[in-house]
């Protein structure tokens, strides 16, 4: 393994730690959900967690943006920080964290308005542009960012609802990147979308490394190894496995890992 | 003992495609037999309505058309002086102008048997224009103007010549005296648009749902305004906020119950608490629409509280995903998505609360007042209430009448769930 220079150049281009997980229990009324999850998530890079059906990988994404908060009968112990501060202290508002850390849903789901208000609606409720020619600066920017300016330019009052799905997932994105977050979080985004879709997507997502920590929730283990620099596999409720994405699917260390990236278990 | 293994397993056998079994028959048999009760339902329910309106209109079409007499009246300025106005000889006028019209009536002897022939509101009609025009003194002018209930119903034919003389409301001379009207052109039957404009009254071919209307009108305005807002307060409160535990469940559990309380007990509470604890007025639309406010707001909570759940999870997932706080989640977006179903629900609510009865009989609704109420402070009647009123009337006009304001009450019924339906199907919203 001390060999393998390409892995090594790659984990040392890593930066800083974004998000650092310890000792991390989610409790759903009596079940128990996330067993002890340690995790270090990177700057700029994109982070994937796979696993089978009721695993917790959506739970353990849900956490990092506190949205487990509006669950009545859920419950998070451990520590998450950001930066060094722990999100869950209680002197921080969740919807602050969430215009820090954005995310983006399984079913593309923008608001039933124009795709403008779409876009402009994180910004107008956090206060970060002061003229309408700010807002059009932002709204023009993260649809850029979100490569889908071009498709959308001459229409942005018609309803948002009224794109394709790919584009729909797009504008969310878009939506998402509008608050100017530090973390994308993504819960499964193309497992609504056709191939092609899926692709943009994709490619999107590599392009968004440049300026986000990105975290991604799969079930393709394709899309993992396409996207992805680092790979967590959970089970059960645990992480059963952390590392660099090739070496996952290369030289899994862990006998469940390696049944389920063969197919074998999920 | 080496076949056991095998016992009570069915042998196996070929279903045939083609050839009915006794069992397929029998499951098809069931099949047609739900569809014929089914459609058995339909029909029935359809045929009673059939019935219902087939009756209304057959009984209340007469009072849709009104019968009058057009008059050429001389103003007497000895009989209306100008310094008199409003007050005058009004009746006397309008009396010589339909003797002038009968060759044949003796003018002193039957001047009160003639008299009958037209309204006793008559006098009224000259009385207005010639309070709103008073250089029409000395002159004379064409009116128009209703006939009584009797020869009304005998124009409309309800009150049978043939019928003896001893068994009609109206003698044989008068039948000579309105026939000699009629001959003469004098008589039309214009549309009732009196029905509409004028406020209840003894003479039935002077009685409107005017009053009915506006008392009508001010007792949903009040239920509206009170129930709407704290019912869907009540409802954002209850799905969106309030804790999960014991206490809204019970809470929850009242709330359908309220909805389910017979009404005259809300009209018996109306009674023992506005009236006669608080003192408000008697027989006033606002009581009467914070009456009818007790019963609508169950129904406004549980069709908000539909609205709000109906609204997929997915958009407030988004809202909430870039920062929105609870409080923008559900009045920037939650509610102006379940506002078409919140809307429908409180015009049924609405709609319900016109066609109740019972706890505006309780609070004196059913006053017999000849004026619309100019607030909601007023004594007033209401659609329903005037109906139970004229129900009540023996006169044929009021029979008629009384048909016709069912229909009335339906048509308004009608027009409300018809609004609820085109918001149902404009703002539904598929995701």
């Amino acid at each position: 393994m001390m060999d393998d220079l390409r892995r090594i150049e790659r984990t040392a281009e890593m930066n800083d730690t974004k998000i650092s997980a310890k000792g991390v229990q989610v409790f759903y009324g009596d079940t128990h959900a996330i067993k002890d999850v340690d995790v270090q998530i990177g700057d700029k890079t994109v982070t994937a967690f796979i696993g089978p059906s009721g695993c917790g990988k959506s739970t353990f994404l849900r956490c990092l943006n506190r949205m487990n908060d509006t669950i009545d009968i859920c419950r998070v112990q451990g520590s998450i920080t950001m930066d060094g501060q722990d999100i869950y202290d209680p002197r921080v508002d969740p919807v602050q964290l969430r215009a820090k850390v954005g995310m983006v849903f399984q079913k593309p789901n923008p608001f039933p308005k124009s795709i403008y208000d779409n876009v402009a609606y994180g910004p107008k409720i956090h206060g970060l542009a002061q003229t309408k020619a700010d807002m059009d600066v932002i709204v023009e920017a993260s649809l850029r960012r979100a490569a889908i300016w071009n498709e959308v330019k001459d229409r942005l009052d018609a309803p948002g609802t009224g794109l394709s799905g790919g584009q729909q997932q797009r504008l969310c994105i878009a939506r998402a990147v509008a608050t100017a977050p530090e973390v994308l979080l993504m819960d499964e985004p193309c497992s609504a979308l056709d191939p092609i879709a899926t692709a943009q997507i994709e490619e999107l997502i590599d392009e968004l490394r440049q300026q986000f920590s990105v975290v991604i929730v799969t079930h393709s283990m394709q899309q993992a190894a396409r996207v992805s620099q680092k790979t967590a596999f959970f089970h059960l409720g645990n992480l059963v496995e952390f590392n660099d994405t090739d070496q996952i699917f290369t030289n899994p260390q862990d006998p469940r890992t390696e049944s389920y990236i063969t197919g074998r278990i999920g | 003992m080496a076949d056991t293994t095998n016992m009570g397993a069915p042998a196996p056998h070929r279903i045939s495609l083609t050839e009915r079994s006794p069992a397929v028959a029998r499951r098809k048999r069931k099949d047609l037999i739900l569809q014929g009760f089914g459609l058995l339902a339909i029909f029935i329910a359809f045929a009673v309505m059939f019935l219902l309106f087939a009756s209304l209109i057959r009984t209340g079409h007469t009072a849709f058309v009104q019968t009058h007499v057009t008059l050429d009246v001389y103003v007497d300025p000895a009989e209306i002086p100008l310094d008199g106005l409003p007050r005058g000889g009004f009746q006397d006028v309008v009396t010589n102008a339909l003797i002038a019209k009968l060759p044949s009536a003796d003018e002193d002897s039957e001047r009160r048997a003639v008299r009958n022939i037209i309204s006793n509101g008559a006098q009224f009609y000259l009385r207005d224009r010639v309070v709103a025009d008073p250089s029409l003194i000395g002159q004379t002018i064409s009116i128009k103007v209703p006939v009584s209930d009797a020869y009304d119903q005998l124009h409309k034919g309800s009150i049978s010549r043939d019928t003896p003389e001893a068994l009609r409301r109206v003698n044989d001379e008068g039948i000579a005296w309105f026939d000699e009207l009629i001959a003469d052109g004098a008589i039309s039957k214009p549309l009732n648009f009196s029905l509409i404009t004028n406020a209840d009254s003894r003479f039935p071919e002077l009685a409107g749902l005017r009053g009915a209307l506006v008392g009508s009108f001010w007792a949903l305005l009040t239920c509206f305004v009170i129930a709407f807002p704290t019912g869907i307060g009540a409802a954002i409160y209850l799905e969106e906020f309030a804790p999960k535990n014991k206490v809204s469940d019970l809470i929850e559990v009242n709330i359908n119950n309220l909805a389910a309380v017979p009404s005259v007990v809300f009209g018996l509470l109306a009674l023992a608490v506005f009236l006669n604890y608080l003192g408000m007025p008697r027989s006033a639309p606002f009581v009467g629409g914070l009456t009818l406010a007790l019963m609508t707001m169950p129904t406004i909570i549980i069709a908000t509280r539909a609205a709000l759940k109906a609204v997929p999870p997915s958009i407030r997932e988004a809202a909430l995903g870039v920062g929105a706080s609870k409080q923008q989640v559900v009045f920037q977006h939650v509610l102006p998505l379940a506002m078409p179903g919140i809307l429908t629900g409180t015009i049924i609510g609405l709609a319900q609360a016109l066609g109740e009865t019972a706890p505006l009989l309780l609070i004196g609704m059913n006053a017999f007042i000849t004026s619309a109420a100019s607030t909601p402070f007023e004594a007033a009647t209401a659609l329903p209430t005037q109906i139970f009123i004229w129900a009540d009337s023996p006169e044929r006009g009021f029979v008629s009448r009384t048909s016709a304001a069912i229909l009335v009450l339906l048509t308004f019924l009608i027009f409300m769930n018809g609004i609820a339906i085109y918001l149902r199907s404009k703002f539904e919203r598929r995701w």
